[in-house]
């Protein structure tokens, strides 16, 4: 009794920590858009928020899921992966071109 | 619940601010843009209103196909300095007569009549004769069957409206959907990956709309999303317009609706009823062709007018 | 208040700022985008009937909810058509913009886009 409490006490703080530092992580991607002086900065700051952020929150809602729901969380957070990636890839080439440095 | 509505509260200031400032940024690339933002805000409204079916349609046609949609129209449209109307006092004017109108509608909906009345009774009471457990995809195909064969033609409609837009020596010719160089060839490994996924996602939701959230609109947006990424990537050619494939894909969603209608004259004995053993099997079989059918419309509404006599 | 009539007010306000967007634009692209945001809030007050309409077991309204999918669907459509016509209208008079093109010259054919 003791233990299925503390498990699910364990639960609902592991949550909530992933949850917020996936928060943290999007708060400073979101930052870092608005702040950072161009193109390729930006993305940098962007791709942080993806990966991290969204990662973090895909684990922190998974002892909520049960079975194929965890797999789904899981496969969506590697589709925003692939897209996100692409296209970072796609605006830095666009970005170079247009304005060429070292 | 407090914190529910603390977010709801906080989603719909997010939402006010997002289309206040479409309204107010001066460049039309950022509006585009914002507009994207906003209908992704916009299904998030959708969920917490409990209607997932419209929150994917929203974020998937809503959102994704109308943002590619003005996102190609900015690329075609040559780059304009936006003026404002210079004249203040007619803003003024028009600022107030809208304000007039959202507080016609915000009474409105303060003073909804309690209890709400609803259709929800009957149309659950209607589910086991069509053989769906969503009710929404039982309104859409069984219910106002004849609503959803009209969008069809509508659809159509207005591709052949887009279509006449062509010059006339182009009749016939292919529309240009990207020009995109792709030296890496990173947005061609993503079109070789990513269009398997996306079409097993959107047979998956084809199938279990008929008894959970999902349905033949949101997996037609997907089918569409795929198709224009491959083209894109240039993995696949644009159809012409005169070919006859894509013309025949274009009305098979429509004609199946058709079909359908008049063989309910004669079996059930009314336009577009099914009977009742064969509901469910008649309704997915009618899906599939409108799936297929909008999917392609989508992609070519995206694509425009044909601009090209000659193979692109 | 609850969510409902909340969200019900947003979409008065969407329907406001969305007409007014599309009153007072000159450039046609921003007068579409306003007729989308006009969309989005008449959306958004059918979503609330649907909503208030929770009965029988279901968390909103069918009937409500199928209408705003396929108005979804017949906007994107509307929005399809006008923006062809503001491209054909660019490349025909070699502008954006509803004015009267009189003394502008312009072609027969229309220029390649």
């Amino acid at each position: 009794m003791k233990t299925a409490m503390t498990l699910l006490l364990a639960r609902d703080i592991f949550t909530i920590v992933a949850v917020t530092f996936g928060a943290f992580f999007f708060l400073a991607g979101t930052v870092g858009l608005i702040r950072f002086p161009d193109t390729l900065t930006r993305l940098h700051a962007l791709t942080k928020a993806d990966n991290l952020g969204l990662g973090l929150v895909a684990l922190g809602l998974l002892p909520w899921a049960d079975g194929i729901l965890a797999l789904k969380i899981v496969c969506v957070w590697v589709l925003v992966q692939f897209s996100s990636s692409t296209v970072s890839q796609l605006i830095a080439r666009l970005a170079q071109q247009e304005r060429p440095q070292a | 619940m407090m914190v529910a509505l603390i977010v709801d509260v906080g989603l719909a200031i997010l939402i006010l601010f997002v289309a206040g400032w479409i309204v107010a940024v001066r460049s039309t690339f950022a509006a585009v843009i914002g507009f994207v933002v906003y209908g992704l805000l916009l299904s998030l409204v959708w969920v917490r209103l409990w209607a997932i079916d419209i929150a994917l349609t929203e974020a998937a046609i809503g959102s994704g196909v109308t943002g590619a949609l003005l996102l190609r129209t900015l690329s075609r449209l040559p780059v304009e300095h936006s003026e404002r109307s210079a004249n203040g006092s007619f803003r003024f004017i028009a600022g107030l007569f809208c304000a007039f109108i959202s507080l016609a509608i915000a009474m409105v909906i303060v003073a909804l009549p309690e209890p709400a009345p609803t259709l929800a009774p009957e149309a659950s009471a209607g589910l086991p004769a069509v053989g769906v457990g969503n009710p929404v995809t039982a309104v859409l195909l069984s219910y106002r069957a004849f609503d959803t064969f009209l969008e069809k033609v509508v659809l159509v409609l207005a591709l052949v409206g887009c279509w006449s837009l062509a010059a006339d020596r182009d009749w016939g010719g292919t529309p240009v959907l990207w020009r995109y160089s792709d030296p890496d060839g990173v947005l061609k490994f993503l079109a070789q990956t990513l269009p398997p996924i996306g079409v097993l996602v959107a047979i998956y939701m084809l199938w279990t709309g008929a008894d959970h959230p999902g349905g033949a609109f949101q997996a037609s947006a997907m089918l569409a999303a795929m198709w224009m990424l491959t083209i894109v990537a240039g993995l696949m050619r644009m159809p012409r317009t005169n070919d006859d494939l894509l013309r025949l894909t274009l009305v098979s969603g429509a004609s199946a609706f058709l079909l359908l209608g008049f063989a309910g004259f004669g079996i059930v004995g009314s336009f577009l009823a099914y009977p009742p053993d064969y509901a469910k099997a008649l309704i997915v079989a009618v899906e599939i062709p409108m799936t297929i059918a909008v999917a392609a419309t989508l992609v070519m509404l995206v694509a425009g007018p044909p601009q090209r006599r000659d193979m692109s | 208040m609850t969510s409902a009539t909340l969200f019900g007010l947003c979409g008065a306000i969407l329907i406001g700022l969305g007409l007014f967007e599309l009153i007072t634009d000159p450039h046609p692209l921003r007068k579409i985008l306003g007729f989308n945001l006009l969309g989005g809030g008449v959306f958004l007050v059918l979503g609330v009937v649907a909503r208030r309409g929770a009965a029988a077991g279901y968390l909103g309204d069918p009937v409500p909810q199928a209408l705003v999918i396929t108005g979804i669907v017949v906007a994107f459509s509307a929005t399809a058509l006008a923006v062809a016509l503001v491209v054909r209208l660019s490349e025909v008079s070699g502008r954006v913009s509803l004015a009267y093109a009189s003394s502008e010259q312009t072609d027969s054919d229309g220029a390649e886009g």
